[in-house]
């Protein structure tokens, strides 16, 4: 990432005290990208075994609501970030983009393991499937792993709340906010 | 008396004669085959005799023999007597160019999805189905995709070694 943010989890501007209280001073725009960051809503979405390890990121071990990723919304039009985990074949393809087409600004993207990054093991010699979801739709976020370790997927999600955070999401940059 | 390969065997012979053919017995499943225009007949007899009473469709695919002039494509049903516990393995072959086999959907309601399946990978044209479009496969698709005209593996490809993935000698 171009500039990381060593203080990204940290709210954003700074508190100037005052007799009886305080003043903040910050930029809206900062204010509003960590309120998102903080509060992103994943879409159920699953192709294969990526889901499995996905659903396990979700679970009392792992624990991805510690992240504010624990409202994971069975419609696009309530998620805020898609996780194509798992192989995206041809028949999918136009799905995903509906998908995608069907979730609210704002919104962001992660390519969970080897096939969504590139067909993975289905690059040669395939009928079938898509090489990387990045044809289809926009891709914020690549995690490598065939699947990831669950570990991994939480990089990726802190990774996309830097990102939301810098104002460096696709999704933020096309629509030139900051 | 309990339903043997044998006793069926020798009953599909003493209805069909000359008719059905290719008796074998791999790992012990009754294996035949019949010329395509009587599948139905067969599957019908196998159906509706009391004593044999194969009325369970656990499978229907299909083979591609490249090497069969005349009969490239086989059909597939594999059979199962539920209360008899045995199944059998009933094999139609037909040539490449006219791909068309009377459909079993009149006889087993699954056929229906697996007949498409095998018309998607394979391009068997299964006559009277109600409903024969690909299903698996997108739409837009103008090949039969596991018909063995396509190469296993890209042939351009020099860094992979069939040696390391257990499947005997270099191809190269």
């Amino acid at each position: 990432m171009a500039h990381v943010n060593d203080t990204a989890s940290q709210f954003p501007g700074q508190v100037h005290e005052t007799p009886g209280g305080g003043i903040v001073l910050s930029k809206l725009d900062d204010v509003i990208n960590w309120a998102r960051s903080n509060s992103l809503w994943p879409l159920t979405f699953a192709t294969s075994c990526c889901g499995i390890e996905m659903m396990a990121v979700a679970s009392a071990k792992y624990d991805f609501s510690r992240f504010g990723f624990e409202v994971a919304r069975a419609s696009p039009r309530q998620a805020d970030v898609i996780i194509i985990a798992g192989t995206i074949v041809n028949k999918m393809a136009p799905v995903l983009k509906r998908l995608y087409d069907q979730m609210p600004d704002p919104k962001y993207v992660i390519a969970m393991g080897a096939c969504a990054i590139s067909g993975g093991p289905f690059f040669y010699n395939t009928y079938s499937v898509v090489k990387g979801a990045d044809h289809i739709i926009p891709v914020d976020v690549y995690v490598a792993g065939c699947p990831p370790r669950p570990e991994a997927l939480l990089h990726a999600l802190i990774s996309l709340q830097q990102k939301i955070k810098n104002g460096l999401t696709r999704e933020q940059i096309k629509t030139g906010k900051e | 008396m309990a339903l043997t390969n044998e006793t069926i065997k020798l009953k599909l012979i003493e209805k069909f004669g000359e008719q059905v053919l290719n008796f074998e017995e791999p790992y012990g499943l009754l294996t035949f085959e019949a010329p395509k225009e009587n599948n139905l007949k067969v599957l019908q007899f196998l159906y509706d005799d009391a004593e044999l009473g194969f009325t369970f469709l656990t499978d229907l695919t299909a083979v591609h023999y490249p090497t069969l002039k005349g009969r490239e494509l086989a059909v597939v049903y594999h059979l199962h007597n539920l209360p008899a516990n045995i199944r059998l393995r009933f094999k139609v072959y037909t040539d490449i160019e006219t791909p068309d086999v009377y459909t079993a959907t009149r006889l087993f309601e699954s056929a229906n999805w697996m007949e498409r399946e095998t018309f998607d990978f394979f391009g068997i044209n299964f006559v009277g189905h109600p409903n024969l479009k690909r299903i698996l496969n997108v739409e837009e698709m103008d090949y039969f995709p596991l018909r063995k005209e396509f190469p296993l593996e890209d042939q351009s490809r020099r860094d992979k070694d069939d040696e390391m993935f257990g499947r005997g000698g270099s191809i190269w």
